[in-house]
């Protein structure tokens, strides 16, 4: 009884004043900071956020001029860095899946052409890759004044791909909604296909009902709003394009480089997932003459998913932190504008690099909550643990 | 098993004490004299390699007005202008340097600001530069004037007053701008080679030095207006009053020695020289060095180790360099330039 006492005291008395050092160091470690930072007659806080910014950026989501404040070139900063990591995220996934799928297949050129191409671009540092796509790219576009003109609506030169932007007038609004609509009757549609396949072996046809209800739907937007939709054209201004959006080489090398780098990763993730996946299943499908391209995609896949998700995140992870490296090719991201341009101009080191630590902390931590809920759905029930 | 644990965590938990205790090293004022002295050598912030103002030349050797101030401190101090340990530093990069001690002194063509001398905890020592914000355009841009810009593309370098100064200029002339910013000089003198930019936009004593890097400097030409004032000088740590002062007077010994036509050739022929300005410089009069904490032959050491302000000017970035600068308004006040020193007396 007393012996039993003893030890958990000590357990618990031991795990207690650990628990307290640690808090203390931190303690320690912040108190330090305030206290040098203020003998060395720096300015501390985050009232800066509020303050005038007086610098340009060259590419906003938001509206933002030199008057807008410190806080607006965090939020512009993190827009940027969500894009491009949005954008690259996509595109990655489905290079990955493609050419993961791709090294697997008994065509012998396509395999070696996947192998190939994994082998060369995971093993090439990631900032040569951007420099290679920024400068070996840029270099060989024309200037403005002799923009490649695509058909005369879509531009490219060494200022980017400039490209109609659509107008969106009054009315609009009903097109959207028709949108929607017509995508939610295509969900529930092929809800309702499985649902009398499985009850009576035949599955129905759907596309007759979905193209009434296209033309259907369009017909009365049509007639109610008439076409509220018109695109402003760019044309060549002084030294550059006026109008129509414009994608800036910095983003498009820096999402290229992101996207054919962190894909190589994926591809082999990818297949060691559908590896994992045991022969017999693919034996078992072939066994009830399952076309190949439908073991692929209801039996394989759905299996090698369990595999692949978690190491897919920690990828997903990977990409949205490297697309730090922008600020080397002058890409607008958080870690060039708010922790670069701002930090100079205001000098208050500590605050800005621990706003954005606290960004990406929070990026990342929300992409892998997400990818862990979607495993966690994925997950075999009553599987062990 | 569970003694065994409990022991582990208690030595843990006494280690991360007596850590704790030992690291307590915190508020105590600054000697950087004495601690110079004792490291043997002066650390000094220098750029990534700016031509004229602080470059490795071809045998690997810092060189350039900034690095002379450098020099200078050193032979003031360590009666060696070799005993320098110069860290490249970036934009971004050397406040926090500066401010954290990984440098004695910042000297590096940094722009003295009202901002950067009350806000981040240093002190700037001197101007070593008069410089302004210019442009350089590629010449069959037909450009004449900034003011034809409106709608350029500018290229300049990450954290500089320059992009400020940019924006205010487009701003208050009603003309549109994109800017493009990046982290090193090199990698935006590349991009506005490749054509990524009309302008690049910098100091105009950097226009001229990183022309030499472009692929066909004669296709290029820096416009005539400069839009801000840019004095370039050295900045020290607040807080440490005598080395602030041995900073300031290391440089301001060079320009009185401009001044004095002492150089670096004649300074021995001159110790016995009647001019008692000049016997003061080289410290046979008064009592100069002592109140820096420094010996006697302080000046007299940067003089004949360094030079004076004129032969480091001509010698770095003059007429007869790849830069070839006219002294300008970084003549002596006397010359009618802006360079002039409070007297040693």
């Amino acid at each position: 009884m007393f012996k039993w006492l003893k030890s958990h005291a000590l357990y618990w008395g031991g795990q207690l004043a650990v628990l307290l050092c640690v808090v203390y160091g931190f303690y320690w470690l912040i108190d330090n900071t305030i206290v040098n930072l203020a003998r060395q007659g720096t300015a501390s806080g985050f009232g800066f956020l509020g303050d005038r910014s007086g610098f340009g950026i060259s590419q906003t989501l938001v509206d933002y001029s030199e008057d807008s404040s410190y806080g607006r070139v965090l939020l512009v900063g993190f827009l940027n860095t969500l894009l491009v990591a949005g954008v690259s995220i996509f595109f990655a996934t489905l290079l990955g899946f493609f050419v993961g799928i791709g090294r697997l297949s008994r065509n012998w050129l396509v395999s070696r052409i996947c192998a190939v191409y994994i082998e060369v671009f995971r093993n090439i540092p990631l900032l040569l890759q951007i420099m290679f796509w920024y400068f070996g790219v840029l270099r060989n576009l024309p200037s403005p004044r002799q923009a490649i003109d695509i058909y005369g609506v879509a531009f490219l030169s060494n200022r980017g791909l400039i490209v109609p932007s659509a107008i969106f007038e009054a009315g609009s609004g009903f097109y959207i909604a028709a949108s929607l609509i017509f995508l939610v009757s295509l969900f529930l549609g092929r809800r309702w296909q499985s649902k009398v396949q499985i009850a009576t072996g035949r599955r129905p046809r759907l596309w007759p009902y979905m193209m009434a209800l296209f033309v259907a739907l369009g017909a009365i937007c049509f007639a109610v709003t008439g076409w509220p939709f018109s695109m402003t054209t760019p044309e060549l201004a002084g030294f550059n394009f006026k109008g129509g959006v414009n994608f800036i080489p910095e983003f498009v090398s820096l999402a290229l480089a992101l996207i054919i780098y962190t894909a190589t990763f994926i591809a082999e993730i990818v297949r060691a997932g559908i590896l994992s996946v045991d022969r017999g299943q693919t034996e078992a499908a072939r066994a009830l003459a399952l076309p190949r391209g439908l073991t692929m995609r209801l039996i394989i896949i759905p299996q090698a998913l369990r595999v692949i998700i978690p190491p897919l995140t920690s990828q997903y992870l990977n990409l949205t932190k490297n697309s730090s490296l922008a600020v080397a090719i002058a890409y607008p991201d958080i870690v060039s504008v708010f922790a670069g341009t701002a930090l100079n101009q205001v000098g208050q080191a500590v605050e800005i690099i621990f706003i954005t630590m606290v960004i990406y902390l929070a990026l990342s931590l929300i992409t892998s909550f997400i990818l862990n809920q979607y495993n966690s759905h994925l997950a075999m029930r009553g599987a062990a643990r | 098993m569970t003694t065994q644990r409990n022991k582990k965590i208690n030595t843990v938990s006494i280690m991360s004490l007596v850590a704790l205790f030992v690291s307590t090293f915190a508020a105590q004022a600054e000697n950087v004299l004495e601690k110079t002295k004792t490291r043997g050598y002066v650390t000094c912030g220098v750029s990534q390699g700016l031509p004229g103002f602080s470059n490795p030349n071809d045998k690997g050797d810092w060189t350039g007005i900034d690095v002379d101030v450098c020099r200078a401190v050193a032979a003031a101090v360590l009666g060696d202008d070799t005993k320098v340990k110069y860290v490249p530093l970036n934009n971004k990069e050397r406040f926090a340097a500066l401010q954290s001690g990984e440098v004695d002194l910042l000297s590096r063509n940094t722009t003295w600001t009202m901002h950067r001398d009350t806000g981040l905890g240093i002190d700037f020592t001197g101007v070593n530069y008069y410089d302004g914000q210019g442009f350089m355009v590629r010449k069959s841009l037909g450009v004449k004037s900034v003011r034809e810009l409106d709608g350029a593309s500018l290229c300049v370098n990450l954290g500089t007053t320059t992009e400020l100064n940019a924006a205010d200029y487009f701003k208050s002339h009603n003309m549109s701008y994109e800017i493009i910013t990046y982290e090193k000089a090199d990698e935006t003198v590349a991009a506005y080679d490749a054509g990524r930019c009309d302008a690049y936009t910098t100091d105009q004593s950097g226009l001229y030095a990183q022309r030499l890097k472009l692929t066909n400097p004669n296709d290029h030409m820096v416009l005539p207006e400069i839009i801000s004032k840019e004095p370039l000088g050295p900045s020290v740590r607040q807080g440490d009053a005598q080395w602030s002062d041995i900073v300031r007077w290391a440089f301001n010994a060079m320009i009185n020695a401009e001044e004095l036509g002492v150089t670096s050739k004649n300074i021995d022929s001159l110790q016995d020289s009647d001019n008692p300005s000049i016997q003061r410089l080289l410290g046979r009069d008064g009592t100069f060095g002592k109140n820096l904490g420094l010996e006697d032959a302080w000046a007299y050491n940067i003089i004949k180790q360094v030079g004076n302000y004129g032969e480091s000017f001509e010698a770095n970035v003059g007429k007869d360099t790849a830069l070839g600068i006219e002294r300008g308004v970084n003549a002596l006040w006397t010359n009618g330039g802006l360079q002039y020193a409070p007297p040693i007396r």
